[in-house]
């Protein structure tokens, strides 16, 4: 298994910041827009996003939701794995609501696909954007892009896109892995 | 832990305590879904399941059957006293005709100790035993264990007591597996008729004075008396139990602790329990009720993932 750096800590770091000050430019100041990280690689990037919100562009009111969209999947049983559903933390009522979905890596469309379903179950948002740190274009199933990415990546089917945060390993990065 | 380690659930005896922490951890997910304004998820959209009752079922049918229709699976129901076994149709032949209208799942109640394994052995289909006799509830012990973890924070350590009518109860036995192997005490108590004669080699405590067994445990789950599965007189009345086994609120007064009151329901109000402890915060019994749609939801998650 070989691997290639993609994104720098240094790199991640502007990124983040690009992504968080275009967040601001599309939703002034917050006040009917709500955050959803998808579990469960997408909360901790959504964090990130929420800590330079109110740390370095100020803003006070700036809501959090983690979506978990196990039970929506579309390969449920069609895997050899089971699927373990995560924490679901929606107490934050998305009707009417701008919502931003916070996701890692854009592949096949289908987890994005499955969050569009799942945040029905708590009504009807009023728009729904998306945003990824990595969109790896030309992997789409389904008719889905990003309205807010942080980097476009070409990567063949056997290659893997993963992305390891300081909290769980120790160091911000992105690399290409061969599987 | 990522799978169960069974393809049938057909009693506690045959799980792991890895298999029912996997169970609550799922229902614990499942439990957030059904609060949710539309408490639906499209998980078992493909598969459709058959609920045999052969036997009387109020809540844990509905219970099943919302648990069911939450996880979006198709639903056929069969009620014994209009079915075909009146004209003479074997179990066998019922269930295979039934599956033949492509069913994958199959929630069966059924008077016979042991019908939920045998059906196991002949049918080709993920079968779930919903009650066999007075062998085994195994839906009944998660749902109970699981709400005894919601409220005291865990099953392990605790001293459990199960009063009531033992010998006939399948409740029971799926209960003593259950809380044994989550680490807990178990100690069962009725009068000596209702208790079966070996069962102190499963490692219960048998106690026949219900205020000692009260003033002992964290945690009492009353039974009901069944009396349709009573063949002789196993008490002299209603009011004689009543006034021995009963539950009234000055017993649960008189304790220095607070203990937890569970009932699996339907509840004979005024026999095992007084409304006045049914009604009390001590209660949990529509907690119980409750976690048995979140618990019957992960079992059968899990279970499809399998089949």
């Amino acid at each position: 298994m070989s691997q290639k750096l993609l994104l720098s800590d240094k790199d991640l770091h502007i990124i983040l910041f690009r992504l968080a000050c275009q967040l601001k430019e599309t939703h002034g100041d917050f006040s009917n827009t709500l955050l959803i990280g998808l579990q469960p690689r997408g909360v901790r990037l959504a964090e990130r996003l929420l800590h330079i919100l109110q740390h370095h562009y100020k803003v006070s009111d700036v809501k959090l939701s983690q979506l978990d969209i196990t039970f929506f999947r579309d390969d449920f049983r069609r895997s050899d794995k089971v699927l373990h559903p995560s924490i679901n933390d929606m107490e934050v009522s998305v009707e009417n609501k701008r919502i931003v979905l916070i996701d890692d890596v854009l592949y096949t469309g289908r987890s994005i696909r499955a969050a569009l379903t799942a945040i029905d179950s708590y009504g009807r948002p009023s728009e729904v954007q998306l945003l990824t740190l990595i969109d790896r274009r030309f992997s789409r199933h389904l008719p889905i892009q990003p309205d807010f990415c942080g980097r476009q990546v070409d990567a063949i089917q056997n290659e893997r896109v993963v992305v390891s945060w300081k909290e769980d390993h120790d160091e911000d990065a992105v690399y290409m892995v061969n599987k | 832990m990522s799978e169960l380690s069974v393809k049938h659930l057909l009693g506690i005896k045959y799980v792991t305590e890895e298999d029912i922490q996997l169970i609550f951890d799922t229902a614990t997910q499942f439990k957030e879904v059904i609060n949710r304004p539309i408490k639906k998820v499209p998980s078992l959209r493909d598969i459709t399941i058959a609920n045999l009752f052969f036997e009387n079922s109020t809540r844990t049918k509905l219970s099943f059957e919302l648990a069911q229709k939450r996880l979006s699976a198709d639903v056929i129901n069969f009620a014994s006293s209009m079915s075909s076994l009146k004209k003479g149709e074997t179990l066998i032949d019922t269930v295979n005709n039934i599956l033949s209208m492509k069913v994958d799942m199959v929630v069966m109640r059924h008077s016979s100790p042991g019908a939920a394994s045998f059906l196991a052995q002949h049918v080709n289909a993920t079968i779930i035993n919903a009650g066999d006799g007075a062998h085994e509830h195994p839906t009944q012990a998660l749902l109970d264990t699981f709400s005894i973890k919601e409220r005291l924070g865990d099953v392990a350590g605790k001293k459990v007591v199960i009063v009531g009518d033992i010998l006939h109860s399948r409740v029971a036995l799926s209960n003593i597996f259950a809380l044994q192997k989550l680490g807990a005490q178990v100690c069962v108590c009725g009068p000596k008729t209702l208790i079966p004669k070996h069962i102190s080699s499963l490692g219960v405590k048998i106690e026949t004075n219900v205020q000692k067994a009260l003033a002992w445990c964290d945690v009492a789950n009353i039974l009901r008396v069944q009396f349709e599965r009573m063949s002789a007189s196993y008490f002299p009345s209603n009011r004689e139990y009543a006034a021995f086994y009963g539950i009234t609120k000055p017993m649960i007064d008189a304790l220095d602790k607070e203990i937890v009151i569970m009932h699996p329901g339907p509840i004979n109000r005024g026999v095992e329990l007084s409304s006045e402890v049914v009604d009390s915060n001590q209660a949990i019994i529509l907690d119980q009720v409750e976690n048995g749609v979140a618990i019957r939801m992960a079992v059968l998650y899990l279970l499809a993932a399998k089949s």
